[in-house]
């Protein structure tokens, strides 16, 4: 059992999840960008920028899910000090940075056409730039800081960046804001059309491939850069 | 049993989680209003100190049939559907502006019934659905 957390049988684990994602990921990404930037339909206001969509909904929903877990095993690893999950935190955090930033630049593209500005500071907005600090300085953290000390430290920042995730949830709803409230509703009826919505969860399903490909193998960067430590004192 | 050390270390993260959940409360509360991207007409009316040399926004649908141009100038009136405000405008508007849409004008305050707005921007709303579609609805709606 113990055996099963082992760095070692995790690195051949990891091998064989990325040759699997990669047989099928680029086929699933031209099925899914085919649909959602050619057979599915403009919308009756918006026309063909609907299409931003596609990519900026899942790449937010992937941010937000990503902070959340990275918020979980943060408070896991303080707790409990397992190492793993430490490396853990360390791999997702750069993916969810990126797709915080593609959210944000993604959906400034979609305003101009359709609000008519590019920025505005409302209260969804300000709240994703926010998270976006705290990745940054999550990921910065590590390398001004020896590693003991930058973990409890990221643990901390990330405990409080877990707030923030209800306030961009909910900011729509709590106050006026430019960005409209959300059309996939958990409870309830949806205002997103079908047509729309398939491409829409494929689009999602995809990029959550990637950003399965890209933990794994920065995963396998972190456990092979202990390795590199460990043979470095062997020597020694 | 849990070591206590473990506990330790459970209960500082409770507490730190705790206190900066209070801390980010009050400060969303006082910040309350600033929060507000927009004003809809009836904050307007009910506001008693308003600073009419700053610039504000006021947010709502554009009431349908006010809308009206006339040599560059765009006047219509917002609505929240309890109070409404006339706005006046020169300049670009963005393709989402029309009728019955929401809309959040940029500018100052002449006196609580008239806005001149300097800025205009198209709020979206959260339906997504194919042209087609939206043809057809109109149709059941006649």
């Amino acid at each position: 059992m113990l055996n099963f957390f082992h760095n070692s049988y995790i690195f051949i684990l990891i091998e064989k999840l990325v040759n699997f994602i990669n047989s099928i990921f680029f086929v699933l990404l031209l099925v899914a960008l085919s649909f959602a930037l050619v057979f599915s339909p403009p919308d009756y206001l918006q026309g063909d920028s609907v299409r931003i969509m596609y990519v900026h909904v899942p790449a937010a929903w992937i941010s937000l899910a990503s902070f959340s877990c990275i918020a979980i095993f943060s408070i896991l690893n303080f707790i409990f000090k397992i190492k793993n999950l430490k490396l853990i935190t360390k791999s997702i955090a750069p993916i969810g940075l990126m797709f915080t930033c593609i959210a944000i630049v993604t959906g400034s593209i979609w305003g101009k056409p359709t609000w008519g500005t590019f920025w505005a500071w409302d209260a969804r907005i300000t709240s994703m730039v926010i998270m976006a600090l705290f990745y940054l300085f999550f990921i910065v953290i590590y390398k001004f800081f020896d590693d003991d000390k930058a973990n409890k430290i990221s643990s901390i920042l990330a405990v409080i960046g877990l707030i923030n995730i209800p306030i961009i949830k909910y900011s729509v709803e709590w106050w006026s804001t430019l960005h409209q409230p959300a059309s996939i509703k958990i409870t309830g009826t949806s205002t997103i059309h079908s047509s729309m919505l398939t491409p829409l969860m494929l689009m999602f399903f995809v990029l959550i491939l990637y950003c399965a490909l890209i933990f794994l193998m920065k995963y396998k960067t972190e456990i092979i850069k202990i390795k590199k430590k460990n043979l470095k004192r062997y020597d020694q | 049993m849990l070591p206590k050390k473990v506990k330790k270390r459970a209960s500082l993260l409770a507490i730190l989680l705790f206190t900066s959940v209070i801390g980010i409360f009050l400060i969303l509360n006082a910040l309350n209003k600033n929060i507000l991207y927009f004003n809809s007409p009836t904050d307007i009316k009910i506001n008693q100190d308003i600073n009419f040399d700053k610039k504000i926004r006021v947010g709502g649908m554009v009431k349908k049939d006010t809308l009206k141009i006339k040599d560059q100038e765009i006047r219509f009136i917002i609505t929240d559907f309890k109070n409404e405000i006339n706005v006046s405008f020169k300049g670009t508007i963005p393709n989402l502006f029309a009728e019955g849409k929401g809309v959040v004008a940029e500018g100052k305050l002449q006196d609580k019934k008239f806005f001149v707005a300097d800025r205009i921007l198209a709020k979206h709303d959260e339906n997504y659905m194919p042209p087609e579609l939206k043809n057809i609805m109109k149709d059941n709606a006649k």
